[in-house]
């Protein structure tokens, strides 16, 4: 049944900015002009909205598929609300050739519940020496191109790769850190990684990465987008290279912008994420940026981690959350907060996201994809872990209230979620 | 609420520590007479966990648990079996089902033994985890400081060294803080914690200003395994600038008591003759006190178990 009628709703519309009642109809897995004769599905008065797509999941195939598959993940975005699901490629081994990133979208097409595109390694096996063969992989479906949390410290291999990239108008996504000073940290220094011991870094770590990655583009003229900013400190670095008119964009991780390094308390290591959570002071930093349009988009950052690799002290445990099932709820935290309406939080969560990678969802417009998502903002409720599609349980809002869900996720008007 | 472990100072209430040197304060004097043996811990299982090497701290505890009357028992986990790849939490569990009373933990890593102490049923007590915390260091350091000067509170303390990597340092800091002292901690900018100083004590960088008529002298080890790369140019510089030598410790004021958790480094942090003149130094002080201090809070531990034991079955 990809053509429908969803009738009864509120029409969360990023691109215009508003929230209209009224309908939505379907025809051939597109947004179409209303037709009363297609068959109706009623929205009983809840919310419509384009659906998420997530920029930088990881799924753990191939090499720890005991994390998470492209199965699970897909039921888990599918839940979540996220119907593009956009995966990276920090696996063991590292999706560094076309053989690789063919394995995983075959995984993908046969299995996954969304809709899923790959990103490639920048450099092989992701250790900043060589460059990967960016043309073949972008043939292959690549969707853009990352190191992710490995830092290439080689400029000289950097601009390489960057000048080599935008040539096939490649986009970037780069993690600004700087690898010196970040070595060994699991917190942000201050006086809550001073009073737990845990070893850290300066947020000045970020601008100092940020401002290198925006000089390297400067330099090369790539399309950039930064993964994940946490830190006040690197605002300003981000703002002047929009107004100079770069091709850059940049990202924000749920987790950064609803938890703070207090959260971490007597060393939960849930609450151990890369890069650390930061002061309150950063997270409401990162809310008023991403209201301002300075941060563009908001994305999971899922990062499944099994249990043992959990349950050991702090400094020890693995970094990373999963989030594709909590993303929605946590970030209409911000709505409830009054930080941002539904759709600005859209903008960040669907269109921005869509349009960076080039492609069409994101949006209500006519002839746009049907992947939308029905929710409702407002029913609480309190998160057990081991309710969530995820392989992976590790989530740092179990236990946690929180407030709206989602009821229905189509993906080309094909209903892949109904609560 | 009565303590169930001894984690850390930060948890603790002043007149918890109160409570453990007067206890402490009756064991020294014991152990200086003739019976030294008692049965306050007879029958329980002692297990001293030590996941870092030590040999003072672990003979102190291990003495101090004889002298109660437990059965010590001694790992070197070291050399076990985390060697074979078991987890913390798994050597825990392990031990947990051979119900022991007490587990008395070192470990390399800030809040492993607030993890252990999670997953097992009996009292835990922190040996130093990281940098975090030494809370019996910190106890055995406030009991020398009250018997040499006749009191605890509205002293002038110098901790003088590598702030940042030290678990003593930090445990002091917080006992001498809550016992309401004037704290000053005296060290290079590159082995001070960030914002260390939202934490109630004033930053010294020059040791002679930093010990201006001060009532103590800590001194803290310059830890040099800890020293992943160039936080100080080089030993002699160090000695130079923040060694304890008479020069700099006559800025103090004349009674002033020179501390040092050991093992010293002479003639890195400290001169040899100012360690050994016995008018000064109380560091075999403090190391005698170590015993009477592991005694008091082994002893305290139990009695609250043995306690709450008897509350749950009423």
């Amino acid at each position: 049944m990809t053509s429908l009628r969803i009738t009864n709703v509120h029409l969360v519309d990023p691109e215009h900015q508003t929230v209209e009642f009224g309908n939505l109809s379907i025809k051939n897995g597109r947004i179409a002009a209303d037709d009363p004769a297609l068959p109706s599905f009623d929205g009983q008065r809840k919310y419509l909205a384009p659906g998420i797509v997530d920029m930088g999941a990881k799924v753990c195939e191939p090499g720890e598929r005991h994390k998470e598959s492209f199965r699970s993940a897909g039921l888990s975005a599918a839940a979540g609300g996220v119907t593009t699901l956009v995966t990276r490629p920090d696996t063991d081994p590292a999706i560094d050739s076309p053989e690789t990133l063919e394995f995983a979208s075959r995984r993908a097409q046969a299995t996954c519940a969304v809709r899923s595109y790959q990103m490639a390694a920048l450099t092989k096996g992701r250790l900043g020496k060589e460059m990967t063969e960016i043309g073949f992989l972008q043939d292959a479906g690549a969707i853009a191109f990352s190191d992710c949390d490995a830092v290439i410290t080689n400029t000289k291999v950097l601009s390489r790769a960057l000048t080599y990239a935008r040539q096939l108008g490649a986009l970037i996504i780069g993690h600004p850190q700087d690898p010196g000073l970040s070595e060994g940290a699991a917190a942000t220094s201050g006086k809550f990684a001073t009073l737990r011991a845990i070893p850290a870094v300066s947020p000045m770590a970020e601008r100092l990465g940020l401002e290198r990655d925006l000089a390297m583009v400067e330099m090369t003229g790539a399309k950039y987008h930064a993964d994940q900013l946490s830190t006040a400190l690197a605002l300003p670095s981000l703002e002047r290279a929009k107004r100079q008119g770069l091709d850059v964009t940049a990202g924000v991780s749920i987790h950064h912008l609803t938890l703070n390094e207090l959260d971490v308390a007597d060393y939960r290591s849930f609450f151990k994420v890369k890069p650390p959570l930061r002061s309150e002071e950063d997270r409401l930093a990162m809310i008023s940026a991403l209201a301002s349009g300075l941060i563009d988009i908001i994305s999971s950052m899922h990062t499944p981690q099994d249990e043992e690799s959990k349950r050991l002290p702090y400094e020890q445990a693995a970094s990373g959350a999963v989030a594709l099932e909590t993303l929605l709820p946590a970030a209409l935290r911000l709505y409830h907060a009054e930080h941002l309406d539904l759709p600005q939080l859209f903008r960040a969560l669907s269109l921005n996201p869509s349009r960076r990678l080039g492609l069409d969802s994101g949006r209500l417009s006519l002839g746009a994809p049907a992947d939308l998502i029905l929710f409702d903002p407002d029913v609480p409720f309190v998160l057990d872990r081991f309710s969530l599609q995820s392989k992976s349980k590790n989530t740092p809002f179990d236990g946690q209230r929180l407030q709206g869900r989602v009821l229905a996720t189509f993906v080309g008007g094909q209903e892949v979620y109904a609560r | 609420m009565q303590l169930q472990h001894l984690l850390g100072i930060e948890p603790l209430h002043p007149h918890n520590i109160t409570a453990i040197l007067d206890l402490a304060d009756h064991y020294a004097d014991q152990n200086r007479s003739g019976v030294r043996k008692s049965d306050a811990l007879a029958g329980c299982t002692q297990i001293n966990m030590f996941f870092e090497n030590s040999t003072r701290t672990q003979a102190s505890f291990e003495i101090a648990g004889k002298r109660l009357g437990a059965d010590v028992m001694n790992m070197a986990m070291q050399a076990s079996s985390i060697k074979k790849g078991e987890t913390l939490i798994d050597t825990a569990l392990t031990l947990n089902a051979m119900h022991p009373d007490l587990l008395v933990v070192r470990h390399p890593h800030s809040g492993a033994v607030d993890l252990l102490a999670q997953k097992v049923n009996c009292a835990v007590l922190n040996a130093g985890d990281g940098r975090h915390e030494h809370p019996t260091q910190a106890l055995l350091d406030a009991l020398t400081i009250r018997r040499s000067k006749g009191r605890l509170h509205r002293l002038n303390i110098a901790i003088c060294g590598d702030i940042a990597h030290s678990r003593v340092a930090r445990s002091n800091l917080i006992l001498l803080g809550k016992m309401e002292n004037r704290i000053r901690l005296v060290g290079p900018e590159t082995l001070m914690p960030a914002e260390i100083g939202a934490f109630g004590a004033e930053v010294f960088h020059d040791m002679e200003e930093g010990l201006k008529d001060v009532d103590v002298v800590m001194m803290l080890r310059l830890q040099r395994e800890r020293m992943d790369g160039g936080f100080i140019p080089s030993e002699r510089e160090y000695y130079h600038r923040y060694g304890l030598n008479a020069e700099k410790l006559s800025h103090a004021k004349p009674d002033a008591i020179v501390m040092h958790p050991g093992p010293m480094n002479r003639g890195v942090e400290i001169d040899g003759e100012i360690a050994d003149d016995l008018n000064r130094s109380v560091i075999q002080e403090q190391v005698e006190m170590g015993v009477s201090v592991r005694m008091a809070a082994m002893d305290i531990l139990m009695r609250n178990r043995r306690q709450a034991a008897t509350e749950a079955k009423l």
